[in-house]
């Protein structure tokens, strides 16, 4: 598929020919009408290409979003589609194989962050993101995802966490209080709200998490964080693993109704808010018992209601719009109604809201080391527009965003610090009572 | 029986058939999929799925001021291509006629001088698509074989019918019968290749437009 043959990894002990079985089997479990009909609809045009960060980077044809379906193509024609039999008979499409299927996860895996940008400037409306993340099911059915991530896998299985183990909750929660002097409810037998973490909030990103703290504290809402479902990112979602996606799913929505809690509040992470919000329902076919609230809505609804007050920084900002909670999940106007409570006069990136670049870490490629000096280059971009911008702040509300935006802007010795929205409303409350 | 007729008769008949049952066992082929529905909860403000889908449909008509910048020239010659088949089609008075014998429908038509000349531009135009695909490095790596065939089934007509309009090559009965047999092929193609769009498109957007009108994103 490509010239030169690209990096791998395999999991597992399965043979070749079972990995390419599963891989199949798992393809085609996927189709049903919309992605049959965005299977269909495609006219090769290439536009995709020219909306892909990774393409436009690097000018790189196999990065043309469409052409990372290529071996998914492959199994619709010969398996599910309307003539399926005529290209089985005839071999008109080759059955993938498993040089193929190895050649296939630098492209599904390494350069796509399942962004969504390429779903839209396509003229067919193909949600190309949507279909790389069902090929990935089959990826990992067949063994074949990048090891980091596997690693990531298999620690959350049995974790719950790619972060840490369940039972280090409370001590890892206590050390935050320690550090930052907010108090963090855990364990509580019955809170309105179940808070959920992201892996960095409880390592190198504390900070989020006390600012999530004294911002629920000070609003006055019964909240807890609790052992049974703490950690939002999905990596389940990410990498393919379905089951996962399940375990992880459940233990957040299952916690919260437990404890009886109305509301499962995300941290700033977009794949937290693309497998909690829009797919636990797969897992709930009569309705997700609660509300699942990413923080950027939260904090709309609480400065919306007058819960918590603001006081105005009155600089310049740009705003990096996270993938999955803007393009892919409609919090574009709520981000900016917290931007502006902040005060800030906001500087547009000149391509933002749902038609901004991606951070280029999304869908697991921030934790994929492989994928490093790819996603470098499609950071210059993301950093000539904050540069055009003149904007004093730079701020996102994703602590994956912000942890690729850092590394980017570390390896290109750029001196701009990425601010997160939650930070930014826990710095500037206004204090009840006082001036 | 001549060129002509078997071209004006058996051949289009076949093509007819093959185009009608092909197209239909395309469509119930995908539409008969098991349909996986999205039980999360709405945005609240959500436009009706319905209205959702309608509107990306009529949206991806034009091309996004974000994206214009790297698509332009793509997006301007795909504009005139489409059209251009359009307005030849269904603007020239020969055409009408044919039409208005198979269906009963007939509108004005356009001067013949004024759909030459768009027929030339069409041709053009597709032209340049091919010669855009043969070298483009994205389109190089994207194109299958079929992808060619309809490109082929799809010039074909244009330029016969400029040939048989322009009185060039052989005689006209003969011009006009290779016209026809290439509207034929085009018809036999169709349901197998990726011209089909022209039934997708509409499909495709409006899934995608429904998928995200749903949480609240105008795609």
């Amino acid at each position: 598929m490509t010239a030169a043959a690209a990096p791998f990894d395999r999991q597992g002990t399965q043979g070749d020919a079972e990995r390419v079985q599963a891989a199949m089997r798992s393809f085609v479990r996927e189709f049903g009408v919309t992605a049959a009909l965005h299977m269909e609809a495609c006219v090769r045009c290439g536009m995709c290409a020219e909306a892909c960060h990774f393409h436009v980077a690097t000018g790189e044809a196999k990065y043309t979003p469409v052409h990372k379906l290529e071996l998914f193509r492959r199994a619709y024609r010969r398996e599910v589609g309307p003539f399926a039999p005529l290209v089985r008979a005839l071999n008109l499409v080759p059955r993938p194989s498993i040089d193929d299927l190895q050649q296939w996860q630098e492209l599904i895996y390494d350069s796509c962050n399942m962004c969504g940008r390429c779903t839209m400037i396509c003229p067919m409306g193909i949600d190309i993101a949507e279909l790389v993340k069902e090929a990935r099911h089959g990826m990992f059915a067949a063994g074949l995802i990048p090891e980091r991530l596997a690693l990531m896998d298999r620690t959350a299985r049995q974790w719950g966490s790619p972060a840490t183990p369940a039972e280090d909750l409370p001590d890892i929660l206590a050390e935050i209080v320690e550090q930052h002097g907010e108090p963090i409810p855990c364990d509580l037998p019955a809170a309105d709200v179940l808070v959920t973490a992201a892996p960095a909030e409880l390592g190198d990103h504390t900070h989020a998490l006390a600012a999530a703290a004294k911002i629920l504290n000070r609003a006055g809402v019964r909240w807890t964080m609790h052992q049974g479902g703490f950690d939002a990112s999905n990596i389940g979602f990410n990498n393919g693993d379905l089951p996962l996606q399940e375990q992880l799913t459940r233990a957040l929505i299952d916690t919260a109704v437990k404890i009886g809690a109305k509301t499962v509040l995300l941290p700033e992470c977009g794949h937290a808010y693309g497998a909690a919000r829009w797919e636990a329902a797969k897992w709930y076919p009569q309705g997700v018992p609660v509300r699942v609230m990413h923080m950027v809505e939260y904090l709309d609804e609480l400065i919306a209601s007058g819960k918590v007050r603001l006081k105005p920084i009155g600089e310049t900002a740009t705003f990096h719009d996270p993938c999955q909670i803007v393009r892919r999940g409609g919090l574009e106007a709520a981000a900016r109604r917290v931007l502006a409570a902040l005060g800030f006069e906001l500087h547009e990136l000149k391509d933002h809201g749902r038609f901004a670049y991606c951070c280029g870490g999304g869908g697991g490629v921030v934790s994929n080391v492989r994928a490093a000096p790819l996603r470098a280059k499609a950071f210059e971009i993301k950093k000539a527009q904050v540069e055009a911008t003149g904007a004093k702040h730079f701020v996102t509300a994703c602590g994956q965003c912000r942890i690729t935006l850092e590394m980017g802007a570390k390896q290109a010795k750029w001196d701009r610090q990425v601010e997160s929205l939650l930070e930014l409303v826990a710095e500037r409350l206004v204090d009840e009572g006082k001036p | 029986m001549t060129l002509l007729d078997f071209a004006r008769g058996p051949a289009l008949q076949f093509a007819i058939i093959v185009f009608v049952f092909g197209v239909l066992w395309r469509l119930v082929g995908v539409l008969l999929l098991p349909r996986i529905g999205d039980r999360s909860p709405p945005r609240e403000g959500a436009p009706a799925t319905w209205l959702g889908a309608a509107r990306t449909v009529v949206r991806r008509m034009w091309p996004r001021r974000e994206f214009i910048e790297r698509t332009l020239y793509p997006t301007l010659n795909s504009y005139v291509f489409h059209v251009g088949l359009a307005l030849v089609v269904f603007g020239l008075a020969p055409h009408i006629v044919f039409i208005r014998d198979w269906t009963g429908l007939s509108w004005p038509a356009l001067p013949s001088d004024l759909v030459l000349a768009i027929g030339v531009v069409t041709l053009v135009s597709l032209v340049a698509v091919l010669v855009r695909r043969l070298v483009h490095p994205v389109l190089r790596l994207l194109s299958h074989a079929g992808d060619y065939l309809s490109w082929l089934v799809t010039a074909l007509p244009v330029a016969t019918g400029l040939a048989t309009t322009m009185d060039f090559g052989p005689r006209y009965e003969t011009m006009l019968a290779l016209h026809v047999l290439s509207i034929a092929a085009l018809l036999i193609w169709f349901p197998f290749g990726k011209l089909m769009h022209a039934f997708f498109f509409v499909l495709s957007r409006g899934a995608t437009g429904a998928r995200f009108s749903h949480r609240g994103v105008e795609v």
